[in-house]
């Protein structure tokens, strides 16, 4: 600790102390994991922005077409959904650990968390395929080929179009997410990571996190919502 | 020439342009002022392209009858002029150009934040240009900029969802500039630089970037559903559907409201540092003129449906909307006040950014005063959809914004270039776009006020005389610009030398030389007093 008092008010060839990771704009390794848990924050915002629009869209048509709804969120899948919810708190578990891991210096730990992290993300997707698969099946996807009995059909449609926008959008999330953690395993892989020095870990831990809240909004918001109004 | 004998300043040895040649030194690098310059390229290339659309609007507008263009090729210039300036010129200006050159200067900082996203948000800007050039070529887009459903979901068959894309991927880039500015003016100042020593520009820009990381992910989405709409056939905003193209209305201006802040804040902080700088004085109530950057960011997503005042809002909720457009007005009036007491019996230095600065005070004030007209709700429904609403908005957005930017780019060119253009053209230029942009949108107040509607390519022939009155103003303004254009471009070759501070100004970034150095600083900067302390100096100028 005294060392690094002296190498920060030291001379110019404190420089060869410095920290390999540490960015020539900063002055300390603090800093600059400052700057970016600020800015991965605010981008988390953008990104509840972003959601939120849909969200509005969401609110309003369910109060204009709650029996829409109804009958919209009776017809998906609610054990597939219910699995996959559990499945991502599951990937949001093995995240935190990863992220544990990295800041206690645990290499193969970390590893091996975000891999498990990043399998987690694979089974949801793919439950999510045979999801939408089983929506192609049963005309469901909104568009020309889109048909549903009873008066509420448009509505419906409305309900179905919401729905994939935003469970599409966060499987796009998700996919990013997947990419994301590849690198920050290879890097891992790779020792790039100390308890000095495990940044990125935690920003795409954060990240994983926030695609995994959204999850837990749209899972009741699309799949629980007035499914007790609608008769067997 | 003059007559004091001043010494003949050398070029520094060392400078951001110099210390690595060629293209590729450019695009891949995470110098902020070098990605300042590129932004310069970018936009002033639209700037042009936007103004030849315009033209092309003014030339139609000159005869009553539509001699010129058929009525579909009226829609797309219009179209294309609003999409062109406002979302690559208008918003990119002054925070993707100055803040990006002077903002780690201001703050003693060797660069943003997170440069390699800098560089990253300048590719996300040039590529959603590009989609939106593409869609120009291709024939077009018809739909106004607003993108109003179901003229965007139905009824047209030009190119909307690749100018959407356009958008959509352009908003990145402005979301990421936001963030990575406010990072930087969080984490980044030089020691000493406490909050209310900043900047009055680092205040604007910190409110700007707010609208820009709240606001702009809206239109992302919104734009991203009307291409699902049109693409997919989803039924989100289409009333055939069983969807509401008002909400799309209220999507669309939750951002293109706060926009028009995104558009004008960075301009005002650019003219406190002026008025300041060029009246030798400390700003004028300094924390009220910070504050109320602060304020306007956040009335002004408290604002935007009255821009709706005729699409069928309820009562009650158009009358709450038009009292905070009225509230808005007051954190836009402690400024003009706050800049007018500053040079109030002030030994002012008429230079050409001054020029600039007063001929913003004096529009920015007629376009704030006729926005309190449209936002009282009797009178906005005389007015909605008139030309007294665009030269309202024009009067904002060229006599406010762009008027500011130029005073910017004034002021701080000899620090970007390390040469001084020539003082008696660029005042010329200002007194010609001044007197040019008044010929242009004075006229269309009253056009306006007589019932003539925006967006047609016809009139009745009693609208003529001021018509081509508004076209012969549009002419004369842009042979206003050109200038700016020429004398700028003649700076960089024969433009006198200047020293680190020309302006004898305030603020870090003239205390290092000009050109800046790659890394800004040779050593880090220690601040120990507050900005605009001009009465300390004891420099004689003028």
């Amino acid at each position: 600790m005294a060392e690094a008092a002296v190498t920060a008010h030291g001379d110019h060839g404190a420089h060869a102390h410095h920290h390999p990771d540490l960015q020539h704009h900063f002055d300390t390794l603090e800093q600059q994991h400052e700057a970016a848990t600020l800015g991965m924050w605010m981008f988390l915002i953008t990104e509840v922005l972003f959601f939120g629009g849909l969200f509005l869209a969401y609110m309003l048509y369910r109060v204009w077409y709650p029996e829409a709804w109804a009958e919209g969120s009776y017809q998906l899948n609610l054990t597939l959904g219910t699995v996959n919810t559990v499945v991502l708190i599951g990937s949001s578990l093995t995240m935190a650990l990863a992220v544990r891991s990295a800041q206690t210096g645990l290499r193969r730990g970390t590893v091996v968390w975000l891999i498990l992290t990043m399998l987690l993300g694979l089974v949801f997707l793919i439950i999510k395929y045979f999801e939408y698969a089983e929506k192609f099946t049963h005309h469901h996807v909104p568009g020309s080929n889109f048909a549903f009995p009873g008066p509420h059909a448009p509505q419906v449609q409305i309900y179905f179009s919401l729905y994939f926008l935003m469970t599409g959008l966060h499987a796009t999330h998700m996919l990013i997410g997947f990419g994301l953690l590849s690198v920050i395993a290879w890097m891992a892989h790779r020792g790039r990571f100390s308890p000095e020095w495990y940044t990125p870990v935690e920003m795409s831990g954060l990240y994983w996190h926030f695609v995994d809240i959204v999850w837990i909004f749209l899972f009741p918001l699309l799949y629980l919502v007035d499914r007790a109004h609608v008769p067997g | 020439m003059a007559t004091q004998a001043a010494p003949l300043i050398a070029a520094p040895a060392v400078t951001y342009l110099n210390h690595e040649h060629g293209v590729a030194s450019w695009l891949l690098t995470k110098d902020h002022k070098r990605i300042g310059i590129m932004y310069l390229l970018v936009v002033t290339f639209a700037f042009f392209l936007g103004g030849v659309f315009a033209s092309g609007i003014r030339l139609e507008l000159a005869t009553p009858a539509g001699d010129l263009v058929s009525s579909d090729t009226y829609n797309k210039l219009f179209t294309m002029h609003g999409v062109a300036m406002v979302f690559f010129v208008l918003i990119p200006a002054v925070p993707a150009i100055l803040g990006n050159f002077v903002l780690p200067l201001m703050l003693g900082a060797k660069d943003v934040a997170f440069p390699k996203l800098n560089l990253l948000s300048w590719y996300v800007f040039v590529i959603g240009f590009a989609f939106t050039m593409y869609a120009m070529i291709a024939g077009g887009v018809d739909t106004g900029w607003t993108f109003y459903t179901p003229y965007s979901s139905r009824a047209s068959n030009t190119n909307v969802v690749a100018t959407g894309l356009g958008v959509f991927i352009t908003g990145f880039s402005s979301i990421l500039t936001g963030l990575n500015f406010m990072v930087t003016i969080h984490r980044m100042r030089a020691p000493g630089l406490t909050w209310f020593r900043l900047p009055l520009f680092v205040w604007a820009i910190y409110s700007t970037s707010l609208v820009q990381v709240l606001g702009t992910p809206v239109i992302a989405i919104t734009t991203l559903s009307l291409a699902v709409e049109r693409f997919l056939h989803f039924g989100i905003f289409d009333a055939a559907l069983g969807g509401d193209p008002v909400l799309f209305q209220h999507m669309f201006w939750f951002y293109s409201h706060p926009a028009v802040y995104i558009m004008i804040l960075p301009p005002m902080g650019a003219i406190s540092e002026v008025i300041a700088a060029f009246s030798r004085k400390s700003i004028f109530g300094y924390s009220f003129v910070a504050f109320s950057s602060l304020a306007i960011a956040i009335f002004g997503f408290l604002v935007w449906a009255h821009h709706m005042f005729v699409s069928g809002i309820s009562v009650y909720s158009a009358l709450v909307f038009s009292f905070l457009t009225y509230a808005v007005a007051i954190p836009s009036a402690v400024k003009t006040f706050n800049w007018a007491a500053t040079m109030y019996r002030a030994a002012i230095w008429l230079k050409a950014p001054m020029i600039w600065a007063i001929a913003f005070l004096g529009l920015f004030l007629v376009g704030g005063l006729t926005g309190l007209f449209t936002a009282a709700l009797g009178v906005d429904v005389h007015l909605h959809d008139t030309y007294f609403v665009v030269a309202h908005f024009h009067f904002i957005m060229v006599g406010g914004a762009i008027m500011g930017y130029f005073a910017g780019l004034h002021y701080w060119w000899p620090k970007m270039t390390g040469r001084m253009y020539s003082d008696i053209w660029a005042k010329v230029a200002a007194i010609i776009v001044f007197a040019g942009f008044n010929l242009t949108f004075g006229p269309q107040f009253i056009l306006g006020y007589l019932g003539m509607p925006r967006r047609y390519h016809v009139y009745p022939d009693e609208y003529q005389v001021l018509n081509v009155l508004s076209s012969a103003g549009a002419s004369i303004l842009a042979v206003g610009y050109a200038l700016v254009g020429i004398y700028l471009m003649a700076s960089l070759f024969k433009g006198e030398r200047v020293g680190a501070n020309p302006w004898h100004a305030t603020g870090l970034e003239w205390t290092t030389q000009s050109p800046p150095l790659p890394h800004n600083f040779e050593v880090q900067p220690v601040v120990t007093e507050d900005a605009y302390e001009y009465a300390l100096r004891e420099v004689k100028v003028g």
